[in-house]
């Protein structure tokens, strides 16, 4: 499969569109932060099998994303000071 | 009142009509069983009702508190739990069997988990046990070394500020016949080299000492103390479960013999930890349980699939994440420390400022008593000390041990850090945190004391 620009950037905007679906603040905030820092580690990456790799890696944290976003927000909880605070200041 | 409508309906009938009297009561006892039977029912229901309720699920108004007491316990991962859902729902056989499929993957499963547990420190796989937990592992450890060399080798040395779960074991084991050396610590909390060489005998069997306190977070220097253990020939265990996942960890560099983990401190299921034993030279322990010999007769029981998978995939991320995470979560330690030391004076920190692992912060606020403080901050999960003791309002006896002062040990704070706190949780605990410790000191007399510069360890108090 060819990895292009356009299917990298779009991996990436859904692996952060589906991550803001949590509805746990705590894995929102790290999935966000970390999807982030891995994109950034690999955005000099050249050599064409790593990227083929990385690609790879991040399509299956893709779906794991969907799968436990959806268990998440089965049980999910109402909101923590924090956020309610930020909705409040909104 | 079921009497009273049995007799009333006895007279209405004995009244109006004597002779179907027997018949008609019959049937108003069973009503009145039926109606009684199923107000019970009712109350069973509701007594076993799922304790999650919906006060709890929509948390207090100002929102739910948020959670720094990552020592306790840590959330689970979601890349874990992940892994972990085909063992609950379809792969449910036991790794045990070995005469179907079912058994089959699961053991695949757990084997692939021993390898990674194993990969992350270090150790080969056979030399993993799975256990249920770190306290499981270290009594393992502490009892089953004891007692196995119990013939030539009576003495064992560990430290004042263990986890109480290897000083309970030490206990049951003088009421044996052993002898227990409880080292003192220093007031960073780390252990003195000399003493500890001084305190091994010839007749030592086992140095326990573990790797990171839960408390005040200090790291002991493991290194140097494998060392000295393995010239002295004594077996070394140490309690790694605040460590392993979370600073690097290799048994054979460090000469560890032993070493407990646990699942659920670095992002794992709970009810699951895993022992390292030493195959070479072969470390033997006599097993606290017995049964059908499993995990090489050191801990039968069937193990959970679903949760060694946990703990593997745990392990695996941990080692990946380690390097990532300890950069962010020493980031947000400093912010908290620099925040709130520079907004309040007498804030003591528990620990050694280096040999320290920083998703660990103890402070000590003078002049404030630390349960009100607790109490104070409802909207952020804390601990004064250990989850275990948290029921009692005793100071820790690790900050005791450290020679920290009576008031200065009833008034620490312990804030976990961990992989899913965020800046702006710190930012938010940090200000709270100072506008609560001003508030009370503004009422505390103690306070105006020491305002007024007179140091409190000089007064002398006449009654108690």
């Amino acid at each position: 499969m060819a990895c292009t620009r356009e299917t990298i950037l779009s991996l990436y905007r859904n692996l952060i569109r589906e991550s803001k679906k949590w509805s746990a603040y705590n894995y929102r905030m790290y999935a966000l932060r970390k999807i982030r820092h891995e994109f950034q580690q690999n955005k000099l990456l050249t050599d064409p099998t790593k990227i083929e790799e990385c690609y790879r890696q991040g399509h299956e944290a893709l779906e794991m994303i969907i799968r436990q976003v959806t268990i998440g927000n089965l049980y999910g909880t109402g909101p923590l000071v924090i956020e309610k605070q930020k909705t409040n200041v909104q | 009142m079921i009497l009273g409508n049995m007799t009333c309906a006895m007279t209405k009938i004995n009244i109006f009509c004597p002779q179907k009297c027997l018949v008609s009561i019959f049937g108003h006892i069973k009503e009145c069983r039926w109606i009684r039977t199923n107000s019970r029912q009712l109350t069973e229901i509701t007594e076993y009702d799922s304790p999650i309720t919906d006060e709890y699920k929509r948390g207090p108004a100002d929102g739910r508190p948020l959670y720094l007491d990552a020592q306790a316990t840590t959330p689970m991962d979601p890349r874990v739990l992940d892994k972990m859902m085909p063992y609950f729902t379809s792969y449910h056989g036991n790794p045990h069997s070995r005469t179907h499929m079912y058994g089959w993957e699961s053991e695949a499963a757990v084997e692939q988990a021993r390898n990674q547990v194993a990969d992350l420190i270090g150790a080969d796989p056979k030399e993993i046990i799975f256990t249920s937990g770190a306290t499981e592992c270290n009594n393992i450890a502490v009892k089953g070394v004891a007692r196995f060399y119990k013939i030539k080798k009576k003495h064992i040395v560990t430290t004042q500020t263990e986890h109480k779960c290897v000083l309970d074991s030490c206990r049951a084991l003088q009421a044996e016949g052993f002898d227990v050396t409880y080292l003192p610590v220093q007031s960073n909390g780390l252990i003195d080299l000399n003493q500890l060489e001084e305190a091994i005998r010839a007749d030592t069997s086992l140095v326990s000492i573990m790797t990171v306190n839960n408390e005040i977070g200090v790291k002991q220097p493991i290194e140097e103390i494998g060392a000295i253990c393995r010239r002295r020939k004594t077996f070394f265990h140490t309690d790694a479960a605040q460590a392993v996942g979370k600073i690097p960890m290799d048994v054979n560099k460090m000469n560890i013999d032993l070493m407990s983990i646990s699942g659920h401190k670095l992002y794992g299921p709970k009810g699951i930890g895993a022992l390292y034993v030493r195959r070479r030279p072969r470390v033997r322990v006599e097993p606290i349980q017995s049964g059908g010999g499993q995990e090489r007769g050191m801990r039968s029981g069937t193990v959970p699939t679903p949760l060694a998978v946990g703990l593997g995939a745990a392990c695996e991320l941990a080692k990946y994440e380690m390097e990532y995470d300890s950069k962010y979560i020493s980031d947000l330690a400093n912010h908290l420390i620099d925040k709130i030391t520079s907004n309040l004076a007498h804030v003591v920190r528990n620990g050694d400022a280096v040999a320290w692992y920083p998703g660990c912060v103890n402070l000590s606020f003078g002049c404030v008593e630390g349960e009100s403080l607790l109490m104070a901050l409802k909207d952020v999960a804390l601990s004064s000390g250990s989850a275990c003791t948290s029921a009692s309002l005793e100071p820790s006896y690790v900050l005791r041990a450290i020679g920290a002062s009576e008031d200065l040990a009833h008034s620490s704070i312990r804030f976990g850090i961990g992989r899913f706190t965020t800046f702006n949780e710190i930012d938010y605990t940090a200000e709270r945190t100072i506008q609560h410790v001003k508030r009370l000191r503004e009422m505390s007399p103690l306070w105006e004391m020491v305002e007024d510069g007179i140091d409190l360890k000089t007064i002398k108090w006449t009654q108690h």
